[in-house]
């Protein structure tokens, strides 16, 4: 069985599979009946150690779409807090037949070690700060059906490169589809060898967005402040923040993304996150067509059609 | 045989055979005669549909777009009017999907009409098990509910494993099991025809797939 | 195993030179050289076979008491004898720490009822590795365990001058501070080396400069004090060269290096199994070849282990909530083959002096770590270096099998070990 662990696993013709797999799949939401039978008989098991309730939801509907028996399994409340290890969690699944399992977790590399410990297929949603492959692909969706390409796409990602798994994916992901990655952000919150990522890099968001096609803003968490990150939420958000002017520097038919939650007023002001331009909703509405699109190629067959 | 294939529960998207295949194939229909078969149906449509006023063709990738594509513009030039055509992918409705690795899917596109209370001409390129046509009825069952679903199909090569039958028929061409048919159409394989040869399993493929 | 057997050990080659015999009777070795009449010793087969002084750890977890668990005195002292060691140290960090003369003195007696191996106990630096209060240290070095290394290992003696207070305190019994060289701060949360391959799993980066900080700081404190500094394992590249720079400057600086940082990087982790998850953690491939040449060179002076043991559960687990630490001696002496004879960086003599001699000088103990000659001590390690095996982490002797070389080919076996004329392995079996 193949998993989705890293969206750096994916080549460049499996990510556009997904991308055009997830384009069909979007029909289904617009009919009546917004189900297919693909995946009858199939139990997919949402394992979720962190509370994400929008990510969550999301792999639900998109394995409830696709006809799959959905288990939730919620660290909280369940024998997870009364200390039971990520390996017996995984004996438990593996002894329910799960087909596959969906994973969010705060350690990183979490997806990888379940996949060591079941059979089905392993899909990581979102591991500690390393990966979020499925954000990274509907953030790649929402680029090319806005934008209709996403080679030579500009591309800024901007804000808590050190400590996003979103930003990680989509390095990997944009460049594996030939998008061009400026990484924006103070240095402090820059991995040390940013410098050997396949992007550019850059501490100034004004220089940086006049050649931006996407301006994608990542959430700055408060506790940050408190490790002397950066001084203030006023400073970073004075140099790093998209306000209306900094929006107004951006070529007219670019686009403003946030992968969600997001802090208005610190990295992104309440018009610009409004405004039509923005397509954060749109990421929301995307994220279950590219699930569907991720489950159905990783458990619709006798084997999968992606990841490794 | 790959047209079969993909028609019928094998691969998808293939590249196209050449008209030479080494495999022995022979053709038992050319182009001018899928010609005749398609205006013959464009015609029986018409009259088994009473004008045709309300019907929908819908295509089922691969071959059977282009064919509907066809056949809506030979009742467009018969009736004058135009006729509403689609695609309808049926790959999320197969009942072999663990049979083989996942597919990419094929397009679905509903004209802007919509199913609902349409007369819904199905068009694929080969007839055979019957099972692709099956999953169709589900697929459209799930979009809305024509007032009929009818069934076109270039070739007829029998073998049926369930109780389906087609409306119209371009050609019937008993077949063994032991032979495959490929149809080649001037959209994607840059000429037209019906090629009759010895089926020979494909890498990867289970043999009894070959067979249905 | 009777006191008084005498062996002979025939035509073993002594420090990996010629062959000759060597007897050993009554805790000494009695007689060297060719051709010596066995009387009624019992001859063991030593053709092929290299003969060094018994092996001497300077850093050894025991985890008894507390987590007897994962190893007990006597478990990780029969797996110093399958590895050739006759001595370990085994480190203060226990549950109770060995902060005072009672606990350093229990450990003392665990060793010498399980005889398999000397085990002279680690004192902690300060109490209960709080980096805030010096421990008893006279009481530890006067107890009949007659400590002379004290450390925190597990943790940095962080502040200065509670460090330089400790450097200069135990000169009066002429002890020496093994230092764990990690600044607390630069290391929060951290899971392995700051690099590529941290950036790319996302895991906190554990930066070089952490480990390089404090030991320039140490060695400048040992200088300054002229007190004796000893330096756990170094990882990095920056750490021998400033080490270096220490040693010529005159400072009374020794180091070591953990079998592992001598072979395995920090790509390991890749796969994200806390098996390679190590304090310090290991680094990159630069770095091992600087600390290979480190070693070869003398400005590392010992090879020392570092065994941490730990339970399944505390390694089959999510990286960031596993236990830090791999064991070690019973695949230390392959590993320094490996990565340093093989290589043709040392000579068995150097092993003898790394592994053995060296860490005896700095550890203070006098009857180990001598040279295999008429009237010394009958500390005996005979080792195959031709054969190879596969590391079977089941098949170890520690009760912990938390082996980073899992599946791994590494060359040589230990045939035989003697502690003062007694084996306690033989024919590659403890006994």
């Amino acid at each position: 069985m193949r998993h989705l662990l890293s969206a750096g696993d994916l080549s460049r013709d499996e990510a556009l599979l997904i991308l055009d797999t997830a384009r069909e799949l979007a029909q289904v939401s617009g009919r009546s009946v917004k189900k297919l039978p693909t995946l009858r008989g199939r139990t997919v098991v949402n394992l979720f150690y962190e509370d994400s309730t929008r990510t969550r939801i999301s792999f639900e509907a998109a394995a409830k779409r696709m006809s799959a028996d959905v288990i939730n399994f919620s660290a909280k409340g369940s024998s997870v807090s009364k200390g039971e290890s990520l390996k017996d969690t995984a004996l438990t699944l593996q002894a329910m037949g799960a087909d596959g399992v969906v994973i969010r977790h705060s350690s990183s590399g979490a997806a990888r070690r379940l996949a060591g410990w079941v059979d089905g297929a392993v899909l990581n949603a979102g591991d500690g700060t390393h990966e979020h492959p499925t954000q990274a692909l509907l953030d790649a969706y929402t680029m090319r059906e806005r934008m209709g390409r996403l080679e030579g796409l500009r591309v800024a990602i901007v804000g808590d490169i050190l400590h996003s798994r979103v930003a990680r994916s989509n390095v990997l992901l944009l460049s594996t589809l030939g998008a061009e990655v400026t990484l924006v952000a103070p240095p402090t919150l820059l991995p040390v060898s940013v410098g050997a990522w396949p992007c550019a890099v850059s501490y100034d968001l004004d220089e940086v967005l006049p050649k931006s096609d996407v301006v994608m803003m990542l959430r700055v968490q408060a506790e940050r402040m408190q490790a002397a990150f950066f001084p203030s939420a006023r400073e970073y958000s004075r140099r790093y923040g998209l306000d209306r002017d900094r929006f107004a520097r951006l070529p007219d038919d670019a686009i403003v993304m946030h992968p969600g939650p997001m802090i208005r007023g610190m990295e992104i002001s309440a018009e610009v996150a409004d405004s039509p331009r923005s397509t954060i909703t749109e990421q929301v509405t995307n994220g279950v067509s590219v699930r569907m699109a991720v489950l159905y190629l990783l458990l619709g067959g006798s084997e999968s059609a992606i990841g490794n | 045989m790959r047209a079969r294939n993909h028609a019928e529960g094998g691969e998808q998207a293939a590249a196209p055979p050449s008209r030479a295949d080494s495999d022995g194939a022979r053709a038992v229909l050319e182009g001018p005669e899928i010609d005749r078969a398609l205006t013959r149906i464009a015609h029986e449509v018409l009259e088994r549909t009473k004008g045709g006023t309300d019907i929908t063709l819908l295509g089922i990738p691969t071959r059977g777009v282009p064919l509907a594509r066809r056949l809506a513009r030979r009742i467009e030039q018969v009736e004058n009017r135009s006729v509403p055509w689609g695609s309808l992918d049926i790959t999320m409705y197969r009942d072999d999907l663990r049979l083989a690795p996942a597919r990419a899917l094929g397009r679905t596109e509903i004209p802007a009409e919509g199913i609902d209370g349409r007369v819904v001409v199905l068009v694929d390129d080969v007839l055979f098990s019957g099972r692709t046509v099956r999953a169709a009825l589900d697929a459209l069952n799930d979009i809305g509910r024509p007032r009929a679903v009818q069934l076109a199909t270039l070739v007829d090569r029998g073998h049926r494993e369930l109780p389906i039958r087609a409306d119209y028929v371009g050609k019937n061409l008993p077949t063994s099991l032991r032979e495959s048919v490929t149809v080649l159409l001037e959209e994607l394989d840059g000429s037209d025809a019906v090629l009759l040869g010895p089926a020979r399993p494909r890498g990867g493929q289970p043999i009894e797939e070959e067979k249905r | 195993m009777s006191q008084t057997t005498t062996y002979l050990l025939r035509g073993a080659r002594l420090l990996g030179g010629h062959p000759t015999d060597l007897l050993l009777r009554d805790g000494v070795v009695a007689a060297v050289g060719a051709g010596l009449d066995a009387g009624d010793a019992r001859v063991v087969d030593a053709e092929g076979l290299i003969a060094l002084p018994g092996l001497v750890d300077l850093h050894t977890h025991l985890r008894e008491p507390g987590r007897e668990d994962a190893e007990t005195v006597a478990s990780g002292a029969r797996a110093a004898a399958m590895g050739g060691y006759t001595a370990v140290h085994a480190m203060a960090n226990t549950d109770p720490v060995a902060d005072t003369a009672g606990v350093v003195e229990q450990v003392w007696r665990l060793g010498r009822d399980a005889g398999y191996c000397d085990v002279q106990p680690v004192g902690a630096v300060t109490q209960n590795l709080d980096g805030a209060h010096l421990a008893e240290l006279g009481a530890m070095a006067d107890s009949i365990a007659g400590v002379r290394v004290f450390s925190d290992d597990g943790k940095c003696v962080s502040d200065a001058l509670l460090m330089r207070r400790a450097l200069e305190y135990v000169k009066a019994f002429d002890g020496v501070i093994a230092q764990h060289a990690q600044e607390p701060r630069l290391t929060e949360h951290a899971q392995m080396n700051e690099g590529v391959v941290s950036d790319r799993l996302g895991l906190a980066g554990w930066p070089a400069v952490a480990e390089e900080a404090i030991i320039a700081r140490d060695c400048l404190l040992a200088e300054h004090v002229g007190s004796r500094l000893h330096i756990c394992h170094v990882s990095t590249k920056g750490s021998v060269q400033i080490i270096r720079w220490a040693k010529s400057r005159g400072c009374d600086v020794t180091a070591e290096v953990t079998p592992h940082h001598l072979l395995l990087t920090d790509d390991l982790a890749e796969s994200y199994d806390p098996i390679y998850k190590v304090n310090p953690p290991l680094r990159t491939a630069e770095d091992v070849r600087a600390l290979r040449e480190g070693l070869a060179d003398g400005t590392i002076d010992c090879v020392a282990t570092d065994h941490a043991p730990h339970p399944i559960e505390a390694k089959e687990t999510e990286w960031s909530n596993a236990a830090m630490g791999m064991i070690g001696l019973e695949t230390a002496l392959s590993v320094v083959q490996h990565a340093m004879v093989d290589t043709g960086l040392l000579d068995w003599a150097g092993v003898a002096e790394r592994m053995s001699a060296a860490p005896a000088r700095i550890g203070r103990l006098g009857g180990h770590g001598r040279p295999l000659a008429v009237g010394e001590p009958a500390n005996v390690t005979l080792y195959d270096a031709d054969a190879t095996r596969e590391v079977d982490p089941t098949a170890m002797v520690s009760k912990s099998a938390n082996t980073p070389y899992r599946g791994m080919r590494l060359p040589g076996r230990v045939v035989a070990t003697f502690l003062r004329g007694v084996p306690t392995v033989l024919d590659g079996k403890i006994q």
